[in-house]
């Protein structure tokens, strides 16, 4: 087998050599193009205005100043919406592994009764939702408008998420339930004690996935919440970094002297809002991988 | 004993405990997934917000037909079907391509490189990116429009220039879903036995015609299956994004059937014709990948159910 390794690397000709240096080059183009953006945006930050709406800052730095962030964090609202985006993310994600798991559990089950209608039951909602404003009036019937109660249990459940869970939970080998229920445990017992601790690694992908979703998600949350201390960052993001750049009503006048604009603080609020998720990134980079292989293969 | 036929009520009785674990998802299924699908009768009324369907007159299909008369009908249609060419036609095969070259890399380092730092941008918020897009489209602070005036051309008003909606939406996607959508291929590429290349290089074939005859031959069931999950998603066309992006002067080439069933449903309180725009979009929808998913199975022997 090696051998024929080795014989095979010998017939790679020339134009295998650059085809590879090739695909090397692209491969560095592609990243410093997906990640420029991002580093811009760092640097614009950390620069004084002059220089960045000069054209001068381009890849470092210019001029390095703090007071974009000074300024960023003096904005209302601000410190209260990572606060309550913290709160969605933690208990949102807490609830959706409750739904989740105990559902996925009982679907995974081959003895289920009615177990084909209850995992189309789920899977129907994929390939067919009612849209927004139904859903909008299911939440002003069920008088959930404007509470936080209605952002962590109207999106209990993701259904592609809920079939990886199930998925996972079928290769849980049978006999060891078997085992469980003939020492007399009951199928909570066991789902607590038996599967739960044997699927972390499914757990923590799953985790991650509506982590993620939890903490990005902007649309549901502007629509449904009307007080601004209940308002996640994303949707007080949307006023100060979307909104107000469209309409380019504030052409602020930059001087050499001045240490921050408004252009420079959006980018500097930009950095706040991505900082958790680029610390975030490796570990979620890791499970993510997992979690979409399965999912791509079971779904 | 296994094959005694037991009574379902004994069945269920004997694993009740297994039920109780259902009964939370299938309560908020119920309520939160089917209650609005009754409410789609919405579209069959002329719905006062204030005195709720006893207060309302039932119209028939007057909201469709309202929908189906209004210029909107048209510009909407158009627009998704072009929003969706084009993410078809850039940001679906991209993702291939790029998965090939991952793989293709000799140099570990800069494979692993492409792959995290393709894959970053996935976990921006749309918030932040169409932030990030406005921003640096800014035609007076922006970094592209200072560029474009270093090298001596006007500075473009992007935002507010019908011309440029489709390419930026499309590279906005493609920045940040390329990375995200490779991983599913990346690993169907990592599961070919690496033993058919070496008889393929053996026989004296090259890198193209391997990756033409290796390569994508067996990724095909994969692109099959990710082909039908987005004929589903693109009626449905990002409209989280593309609410962010557009405004009243790019309306003629941004406004799809979502972001117009929400400015006439949320933002006007029109619901019954909101609720009809939506629902024509959820049964095109289904329609869609119902015709995908038999295709697929027709031509591949693959398909998602």
């Amino acid at each position: 087998m090696s051998k024929q390794t080795n014989n095979a690397r010998y017939l790679m000709g020339k134009g295998e050599r650059s085809f590879n240096v090739v695909v090397n080059i692209i491969g560095v183009l592609v990243s410093l193009l997906c990640l420029y953006p991002i580093v811009y945006v760092l640097s614009a930050s950390f620069s004084r205005p002059l220089f960045v709406e000069n054209g001068t800052v381009t890849l470092l730095p210019v001029g390095t100043t703090l007071d974009s962030y000074r300024e960023a964090f003096k904005k209302p609202g601000l410190w209260m919406s990572y606060a309550n985006t913290i709160f969605y993310t933690v208990v949102g994600v807490a609830v959706n592994m409750a739904f989740s798991t105990t559902m996925a559990y009982a679907l995974s089950k081959k003895r289920l009764v009615f177990r084909k209608f209850f995992t189309l039951f789920c899977v129907f909602t994929m390939w067919f939702s009612a849209g927004i404003i139904p859903l909008y009036m299911t939440f002003r019937d069920l008088r959930l408008l404007d509470t936080r109660f209605a952002i962590l249990f109207g999106f209990s459940i993701n259904t592609y998420n809920l079939i990886i869970m199930k998925s996972f939970f079928e290769q849980v080998p049978s006999s060891l339930e078997e085992a469980a229920f003939i020492d007399g445990a009951s199928n909570l017992r066991i789902f607590a004690q038996v599967y739960l601790p044997l699927s972390k690694p499914a757990l923590a992908t799953v985790g991650l996935f509506y982590a993620v979703n939890r903490w990005n998600s902007y649309f549901w949350a502007m629509n449904l919440l009307t007080s601004d201390s209940k308002l996640p960052l994303q949707v007080l993001l949307k006023k100060l970094i979307v909104d107000k750049v469209s309409n380019e009503t504030e052409a602020a006048i930059v001087t050499a002297s001045s240490t921050w604009s408004p252009t420079t603080v959006i980018y500097a609020i930009i950095i706040i809002a991505i900082v958790p998720m680029l610390v975030a990134y490796p570990f979620i980079q890791k499970y993510f991988k997992t979690g979409l292989t399965i999912g791509a293969n079971k779904g | 004993m296994l094959h005694r036929k037991e009574s379902i009520a004994h069945r269920v009785w004997k694993d009740w405990d297994l039920y109780l674990l259902l009964i939370p998802g299938f309560i908020w299924y119920l309520l939160f997934c089917y209650k609005p699908m009754v409410g789609l009768r919405t579209a069959f009324y002329d719905y006062n917000v204030f005195r709720g369907f006893a207060g309302s007159t039932f119209v028939g299909f007057a909201n469709f037909r309202d929908f189906i008369d209004s210029p909107d009908f048209i510009r909407t249609i158009k627009n998704t079907l072009l929003i969706a060419f084009w993410q078809m036609a850039i940001c679906f095969p991209v993702p291939i391509v790029l998965a090939i070259a991952i793989t293709e890399m000799k140099c570990k380092f800069i494979s692993k490189l492409t792959q995290t730092a393709t894959f970053l941008p996935y976990f921006i918020s749309v918030v932040v990116v169409c932030g990030m897009v406005v921003s640096f489209l800014s035609p007076s602070t922006g970094i592209i429009n200072l560029l474009r005036v270093k090298l001596g051309l006007e500075p473009i008003y992007f935002i507010v220039n019908p011309h440029w909606f489709r390419p930026i939406y499309t590279l906005m996607t493609l920045w940040q879903t390329a990375g995200f959508n490779a991983i599913v291929y990346i690993a169907a590429l990592m599961g070919i036995d690496p033993e058919l290349y070496e008889a393929a290089i053996i026989d004296g074939a090259g890198k193209w015609k391997r990756i033409i005859h290796i390569t994508l031959p067996s990724i095909v069931p994969t692109i099959v299956t990710m082909f039908v999950m987005n004929i589903g998603k693109m009626v449905k066309v990002g409209y989280e994004s593309i609410l962010l992006l557009y405004n009243p002067s790019t309306y003629s080439v941004a406004d799809v059937i979502s972001t117009y069933a929400f400015r006439v449903g949320i933002e006007n309180g029109n619901y019954g014709l909101a609720t009809a725009a939506g629902l024509f979009e959820a049964l095109v929808a289904l329609v869609l990948v119902t015709i995908a998913n038999r295709l697929s199975r027709k031509l591949t022997e693959n398909s998602l159910w």
